[in-house]
């Protein structure tokens, strides 16, 4: 048992720090030359686009399935989206293993904070933890294996949903609208600028959201679009007052068809 | 040079055990009583933030009576243990059984090695999971202040004077109970302690759920206006 532990205090990821650093991915690249991964040439999965938007009960969460490596497919079916507690999530966008790694303990991290002190933390708490961890990555971000995550909850205090964007140091930076990350975030970005509006519906956002991704498909090579054929449709999921709730396929496939239509309509 | 004392080990353990004892008596007891869908605990606790229950992990819960600093200190040392065990293997990797085990080395280790006993005594409760096959089965144990450990079926009491408390639930306790008769029963075998009150009112009763069916993690603490609609007072 952990008697006699030098660590007492309430985070799970300190505590690794403390006792258990072999547990810990950056002190493993402490032996590696700078820029060491980089330069082998060693395949190392990348995941592309995710976004987030606020609207008006919460915040809608999405990323696209695909993985790549290089050119080629790594994953069609990787998950980037994850619900950190039960009014937070991240979305991932970077070196697969190092990001899902990273949205794992942010789950353990919330989850261990809130037993041990009986309360979880502040939404403006679990973001600005998640700036510590991105920080503490640094080292392996400049081995290549970079970690920019969105933050999204709701806040409870506030009564509103809100959404961060991260830099490779750590520095984070509170997004009035939406943001989105990764190798197709400009796309999206783009299209989410044109369709957002304050205080949408929910249909509203999802549509907005799956737009956004089925543009960013559309134009950069790394993201993935909705696979008819195998039946993989983007992750989507929607956090209000009530919790994080995910977003069914059927509905999702249900609204890419109306867009197609729409579109179709149009043209 | 003076000579220290000699003591004989029996004695040294003798005085141990009385002062723990002493300690742990002073408190009110707790009770974790299995039900129909997982696994209840029941404190007596004045006290509305000071909790003598809590969660571990996913299906494990924790209760603890006696020196309220040092089984909070426990508390805390077997989630530090359970997230990182569950973080470095699988979350079912995270049982009751290895928990406890763990507990009742460490809790021993002080009682022959520090001058000072732990005053405390606790329970470590695990709900079944009836979709992870070999898992379906509750499990409650209790480890005492000198490391000593047991496992319980049906109901388990914990704190001084548990004699009554004991003997009731023998003669009182069914199998399959649902939730509001089980609470009701652990409540009426609370107010048998000799520490405690004759009548324990719902805002004195700290009560905490494991519950059998819920996704994920399966502790719930009840509101009091939830134990008070179950109580029916």
């Amino acid at each position: 048992m952990l008697f006699g532990s030098k660590y007492h205090g309430s985070s799970f990821s300190e505590l690794l720090d403390t006792e258990f650093p072999y547990l810990r991915l950056e002190r493993r690249l402490d032996s590696l030359a700078p820029n060491a991964l980089a330069q082998s040439g060693l395949p190392i999965p990348h995941g592309t686009t995710v976004l987030a938007l606020k609207y008006g009960a919460g915040v809608v969460v999405a990323g696209d399935r695909l993985a790549t490596e290089g050119y080629r497919v790594a994953s069609r079916d990787v998950q980037k989206v994850y619900a950190t507690d039960d009014h937070s999530l991240i979305a991932i966008a970077g070196a697969a293993g190092p990001c899902i790694e990273m949205a794992k303990l942010l789950r353990v991290e919330l989850e261990h904070y809130a037993k041990i002190e009986g309360e979880p933390l502040e939404l403006e708490g679990k973001a600005n933890k998640l700036s510590q961890m991105i920080r503490a990555n640094l080292p392996a971000a400049m081995q290549g294996l970079v970690v920019v995550p969105i933050f999204a909850g709701y806040d409870p205090r506030r009564r509103t949903g809100r959404v961060w964007k991260y830099d490779i140091t750590g520095g984070r930076y509170e997004e009035a609208e939406y943001d989105s990350s990764g190798s197709g975030s400009l796309y999206a970005k783009e299209s989410l600028k044109k369709a957002w509006k304050p205080g949408a519906t929910r249909e509203e956002a999802l549509r907005m959201a799956v737009q956004a991704l089925m543009d960013a498909a559309d134009e950069d090579r790394g993201t993935g679009g909705i696979d008819l054929k195998r039946g993989i449709f983007p992750t989507i999921s929607v956090c209000g007052s009530e919790g994080v709730i995910a977003v069914a396929e059927t509905e999702i496939g249900e609204i890419h068809r109306s867009l197609l239509e729409t579109s179709r309509g149009a043209a | 040079m003076s000579l220290p004392f000699y003591v004989s080990p029996e004695q040294l353990m003798h005085d141990k055990r009385e002062y723990a004892l002493k300690g742990i008596s002073r408190g009110r007891s707790s009770v974790v009583l299995e039900y129909a869908d997982g696994v209840l605990l029941v404190a007596e606790n004045p006290s509305a933030s000071l909790s003598k229950l809590g969660e571990i992990y996913d299906r494990i819960g924790f209760a603890g009576v006696g020196r309220f600093s040092e089984f909070d200190q426990l508390r805390k040392l077997g989630i530090r243990y359970a997230d990182v065990k569950g973080y470095s293997y699988s979350r079912d990797d995270v049982r009751a059984k290895a928990l406890a085990n763990s507990y009742s080395q460490a809790i021993g280790e002080v009682f022959t090695r520090e001058m000072k006993p732990l005053e405390v005594e606790i329970v470590v409760a695990e709900v079944g999971d009836d979709k992870l096959a070999g898992h379906e089965q509750n499990a409650i144990y209790r480890v005492q202040f000198d490391g000593t450990i047991s496992d319980h079926r049906g109901y388990c009491v914990i704190g001084g004077t548990v004699e009554q408390l004991q003997s009731y639930l023998q003669t009182n306790y069914k199998e399959g109970l649902p939730l509001g008769e089980a609470l009701r029963l652990g409540k009426t075998a609370l107010e048998r302690a000799v520490n405690g009150d004759a009548k324990i009112g719902p805002q004195t009763l700290e009560v905490c759920v494991l519950e059998r069916q819920r996704p994920g993690r399966k502790f719930r603490r009840l509101s009091a206006d939830e134990t008070r609609g179950m109580l029916g007072t």
